[in-house]
């Protein structure tokens, strides 16, 4: 029989896949030895984790003067790479929760390593306002616990609390949301495998067997935890802007801020999950699940937020000429042609001007302009923080403090250090679990709910040569 | 063996229409099943086999509700009761800087207390060992078990009778 069925929906995984051929090809990565590539990468990686506990030990050993900061820019490098991290988490919640609730199906090709992404570039974010704080034995401060002075509870006005709770609340949902999606594939990677490595996914999938109701709790479970994280993302974000804008410097000081560093996270995690998922899909053979489509779908975010951004930074030199207000006038004319112009015109440059290429399909669709592209998206929001940081304090209210800063080597070794730390988490993660949410996959293999994938399906014909065929019309005989 | 343990005879499905199909004349002929096992959540699942809607997401909103009012109410006992403090001016109790903070535990107990229950409703835990009746159910295969301990040989051949006419590619019998 035929149904009427939308001729939009066009197959999400390539190759007439069947569940088993699913389940090997997402498996069989953990399985293997580690190829030579992977082998590589984790050394490089791993020699840059190295450097940057190097470069901890030596902030801490010796002091936060041991960076190039000053009275006048007292925030440098180090916040910089904390909310540039900190927005590329960002991308891995949009894909697994706003998707979710917007029934984008595609985003289960990608969702799983967009997610351990977030989780991994919130650890590398986290980092910064640590160790920033110079003595970082006594970071626990920031908590309001009992104490024995007073007890004297924290400043609950400020932002910097906020960030605090919203920083610690956004990574241990995203990682309940993450891990409780990854248990059911831990599972089928455990029934796959024996000896010591049964046991540990034993361990680690919790028991797991698959029963409907179990599947049903989750599908609760996982619609909530979408729902709740979604304003969370947004939430998080906000609470790092307002680290700014709660402040009075011109240039900071601004109500923009909020969406504008929203779009901006959402825009440069896009391009760091093109960049993973480019490189991911090529080494592990996964180019029938994270297919062209899914790189065009992100490459029209990229375009969407892109040119959000650029909108924003015309509002606020728009906002600055209009407000009257010299000091607001000063800041952004000293943002564009002062001396941190190089930077200014980077960000423009990379961030504006750069993913209007996007809007050609033929780019859109090109693997290497994407991966080309994503990287300079990532330097071009790496700018942007610099910017908004390093030039706005580097001129503030009294000309005789004016003054200059360029990082020190342990500044440049904390921020290439935490690029390590990101690529040994991830690299890890890559041979520990699926990167594509199997089970997941697996419902959304069949484009219309009359699709049979039996033993019979050959004689349907649903085995040969569909690549294209939007919809599959025939129903199996009981 | 341990007490309470059971024996299960099963049949896997290689599709999860024939499983639906198979879930429906069981009902109809008043079988018991046990347990339905499947490789990812399968839609319209629920309904054929009269499985009621979870209510996890209303212990969610309770759970919710609770970090709102610990957050807001720690907060404000904070500085209004324990230890007051003049920043700047401001006042005492300044309810608007109090949003950030109660929506982030109201996310953090909500997330949190719905994924505890989850798991411990469902029996799971590190270190549960999982009973799996057969390996392939989380690969491609879609599984009907029946709790076949204290049945009669009549019964089991009825239900064999059953697994075969609705197309079940294998029937075991496995005690876990």
């Amino acid at each position: 029989m035929s149904q009427p069925v939308a001729p939009v929906r066009h197959i999400l995984i390539e190759g007439n896949k069947s569940y088993h051929n699913i389940t090997e090809d997402l498996c069989s990565p953990t399985e293997k030895a580690p190829s030579r590539e992977w082998i590589l990468a984790f050394i490089i990686s791993a020699a840059l984790l190295g450097l940057y506990v190097f470069a901890v030990c030596w902030t801490v050993w010796k002091g936060i003067g041991s960076w190039n900061l000053n009275r006048t820019i007292n925030w440098g490098w180090d916040i910089t790479n904390f909310v540039w991290w900190i927005g590329i988490g960002h991308a891995g919640t949009l894909i697994s929760a706003i998707l979710l609730l917007f029934r984008q199906r595609w985003r289960t090709g990608v969702n799983r390593a967009a997610e351990a992404m977030t989780i991994f570039a919130v650890i590398c974010a986290g980092q910064f306002p640590i160790i920033h704080m110079g003595r970082v034995w006594l970071a626990f401060f920031i908590f309001p616990f009992p104490n024995t002075r007073g007890p004297l509870w924290a400043n609950f006005n400020s932002p910097l609390l906020w960030d605090v709770f919203a920083i610690s609340t956004y990574f241990s949902v995203s990682l309940l949301f993450w891990y409780t999606g990854l248990v059911p594939d831990l599972a089928t990677v455990r029934d796959r495998a024996s000896g010591f490595r049964r046991k540990m996914y034993d361990i680690f999938s919790f028991g797991w067997t698959g029963s409907a109701k179990h599947w049903q709790r989750w599908e609760s479970l996982s619609l909530v935890l979408a729902g709740i994280s979604t304003p969370l993302v947004l939430s998080v974000h906000t609470i790092v802007s307002f680290d700014f804008a709660t402040s009075v410097i011109p240039g900071w000081h601004t109500t923009i801020f909020p969406p504008y560093f929203v779009a901006g996270a959402i825009f440069s995690g896009f391009a760091m999950v093109q960049t993973l998922m480019v490189i991911t899909r090529k080494v592990l053979r996964l180019e029938e699940y994270i297919t062209i489509n899914h790189i065009e779908s992100m490459n029209k975010v990229i375009v969407l937020t892109g040119t959000i951004v650029g909108v924003a930074y015309l509002t606020e030199l728009f906002v600055a000429w209009y407000s009257g207000y010299i000091y607001e006038q000063f800041a952004f004319y000293n943002r564009v042609f002062g001396v941190y112009w190089w930077s200014y015109f980077g960000m423009m440059f990379c961030n504006v001007v750069s993913p209007q290429l996007f809007w050609s399909r033929k780019i859109r669709r090109s693997i290497w302009w994407t991966f080309f592209l994503s990287i300079i998206v990532n330097i071009g929001m790496w700018f942007e923080r610099f910017v908004i940081i390093a030039t706005t304090l580097a001129r503030d209210y009294l000309p005789s403090s004016w003054s200059y800063y360029s990082p020190s080597w342990v500044e440049i070794a904390l921020f290439a250090g935490t690029i390590g730390l990101f690529f040994v988490c991830y690299l890890i993660f890559t041979r520990v679990a699926p990167v594509v949410a199997i089970a997941e996959v697996k419902a959304i293999l069949k484009v219309a709910g009359d699709q049979y994938i039996g033993p019979n399906a050959k004689a349907h014909g649903h085995h040969g040569g569909h690549k294209s065929a939007p919809v599959k019309e025939d129903k199996h005989e009981d | 063996m341990a007490a309470d343990s059971k024996k299960v005879l099963y049949g896997l499905y290689n599709d999860e229409e024939d499983l639906k199909s198979a879930i429906g004349t069981a009902r109809k002929s008043h079988l018991d099943i046990m347990d339905v096992l499947t490789p990812f959540p399968v839609h319209g699942l629920d309904p054929i086999m009269g499985l009621k809607e979870s209510r996890l997401h209303y212990l969610g909103f309770i759970y919710g509700a609770i970090g709102a009012t610990f957050g807001f109410g720690f907060m404000s006992w904070a500085v209004v009761s324990d230890w007051p403090i003049l920043f700047g001016g401001k006042p005492y109790w300044p309810v608007p800087a109090y949003i950030p903070i109660t929506f982030e535990l109201t996310v953090l107990f909500a997330a949190w207390g719905m994924t505890l229950t989850f798991y411990t409703i469902c029996g799971m835990w590190p270190g549960v060992q999982a009973k799996v009746l057969d390996n392939r159910i989380t690969d491609d295969k879609f599984c009907i078990a029946f709790n076949v301990t204290e049945s009669a040989d009549s019964e089991v051949s009825a239900l064999q009778a059953f697994f075969s006419k609705t197309g079940a590619a294998e029937v075991h019998v496995k005690t876990i």
